[in-house]
């Protein structure tokens, strides 16, 4: 099951590169969903249907002036979205793509990193990222951005501990912290969303909170706020915060895509990679669907909804898992 | 009481929207037309010999709240007659960045020279080049812009007026 270093090398890159092409054409789909949704049309300018929209994007935030607040503390200013950015798309390194396959006589593993933590890297991984959003802040020397980073740190930290027990019951069903196993277990018995309806649910939630998208936009509330803890960003430095906000999204419903809905499994085995793109794409579709419906909600609220909601549910969900595993 | 059916309802509404045709207007390729009295660009206007009706009061720019047109009259002579009044208007600008196309002009003018016209597309790259001229103000605009028959001056029907 061993492979050389340098299949690992080539998959990294291409995965990396495969990320940041969904996440470009996720932006397209979210602002032609959200248009359609609204009766508009959405980009239709740059190239047919607009899908060109991803590329002038680019070109347009790299070729911007990357200006500096005069009292930014300037390392930690332009570490922050790199650290995002990092910590978004490390985490797509142990989730399974596909079963595996003989190419020539090499065998090509369906993820790049088979860890035996997987799931604890992933969920620390995230908790790094939201150190992106901290420095970000801090380091802009603005009150706004403080303030902004203060709110994102306690949304991310209080929808984190949701997050993590939410996936508990799937641990325990899956009797791993291996995502390839969690995989393979329910290819073997059953989609674990069924009986981890509850889990699911809390997760989907949790991670509508972790990507701080509509309607847990807190962080940002574009129409609110400036921008929070981004607000003294521009160019491209702005950009891999929306990056990197948006790879999580992408990564966290890969996970999702992991733990509920048995991955890369399908009617017809060889397809593995593309049945988890379609299940991914529907998901994120589902997040685009959940932003263009519901209205935010205020802090208070959304504080209260993580720790007075989620989290109960998640424990018990937890509990009664574990009991019905050692029991039956 | 909280009521979690009706945020489902939500996302129903939303759903059915993306099967719906967009209501929006495709701007460039389509001009939607302007009501006839639409107020646009200015335009002076000559009598059928070819005189101007401008005789260069300058009541136009007296009553422009935004001052900005110019008017420099000077004497009609025997041998250079521009005008059938006395004078006639030897410069007149507007300076269309600072017009607010209030019409005001247009009611002041006891010749009826200036009126406002329909284009709306004036932009241009520099300030200068929106300090009309009274040759530029003289010649017909270049029609840009579709004016509408005065019943159906509002086309097309919002897609949520036609099925309710």
């Amino acid at each position: 099951m061993t492979e050389p270093w340098w299949i690992s090398l080539i998959k990294a890159a291409v995965i990396v590169n495969l990320v940041m092409v969904a996440f470009a054409y996720t932006t397209w789909l979210e602002r032609k969903l959200l248009g359609r949704m609204q009766n508009r049309y959405g980009p239709n300018r740059a190239g047919p249907f607009g899908l060109l929209q991803p590329f002038a994007d680019l070109i347009k935030l790299v070729r911007k002036e990357s200006f500096f607040p005069v009292a930014a503390r300037d390392r930690l200013y332009i570490a922050a979205p790199i650290i995002s950015m990092f910590a978004a798309l490390a985490a797509f390194a142990v989730i399974p793509f596909g079963a595996g396959w003989q190419i020539w006589h090499y065998h090509v593993n369906g993820e790049i990193a088979n860890v035996s933590i997987a799931l604890i890297l992933i969920f620390a991984l995230g908790s790094l990222g939201v150190y992106g959003a901290i420095i970000g802040g801090w380091a802009s020397e603005s009150k706004y951005s403080l303030l902004g980073a203060m709110r994102t740190c306690a949304q991310l930290v209080s929808y984190e501990v949701s997050l993590a027990l939410s996936v508990l019951g799937v641990v325990l069903m899956g009797q791993s912290l291996n995502l390839v196993d969690i995989v393979n277990k329910q290819g073997a018995t059953i989609w674990f969303f069924i009986p981890q309806l509850a889990g699911m649910l809390v997760f989907f939630f949790a991670v509508i909170a972790e990507t701080s998208r509509p309607p847990f936009d807190l962080p940002e509330a574009d129409t609110e706020l400036v921008a929070g803890y981004h607000t003294e960003y521009g160019g491209m430095r702005w950009g891999l915060f929306q990056t990197a906000e948006y790879v999580n999204m992408i990564t966290l419903s890969a996970l999702a895509v992991t733990l509920f809905f048995a991955g890369w499994h399908g009617p017809y085995a060889p397809l593995g990679p593309i049945w988890f793109l379609l299940k991914v794409f529907v998901l994120v579709s589902i997040f685009i669907w959940v932003r263009a419906s519901v209205p935010r909600l205020r802090y208070d609220q959304l504080m209260r909804f993580g720790w007075k909601v989620l989290l109960p549910v998640a424990t018990i969900n937890a509990v009664i898992t574990a009991l019905l595993v050692v029991w039956i | 009481m909280p009521q979690p059916l009706d945020s489902v309802k939500g996302f129903a509404v939303t759903f059915r929207q993306l099967f719906k045709k967009p209501i929006t207007q495709q701007y460039p390729e389509y001009k939607r037309p302007v009501y006839p009295r639409f107020r646009g660009r200015h335009k002076l206007h000559r009598h059928e010999n070819g005189l101007e009706k401008c005789v260069g009061c300058s009541l136009c720019a007296a009553a422009c709240p935004a001052d900005c047109i110019r008017v420099v009259a000077e004497e009609n002579t025997p041998d250079n007659r521009v005008s059938p009044g006395e004078r006639y208007a030897r410069i007149y600008e507007i300076n269309m960045s600072r017009c607010i196309f209030c019409g005001y002009c247009e009611l002041a003018c006891p010749f009826d020279a200036i009126t406002l016209g329909n284009e709306y597309e004036i932009s241009e790259y520099s300030r200068d080049d929106l300090i009309y001229t009274k040759d530029m103000l003289l010649a017909d605009p270049i029609k840009r812009v579709p004016v509408a028959d005065p019943d159906l001056y509002d086309t097309p029907i919002p897609y949520y007026k036609e099925h309710s």
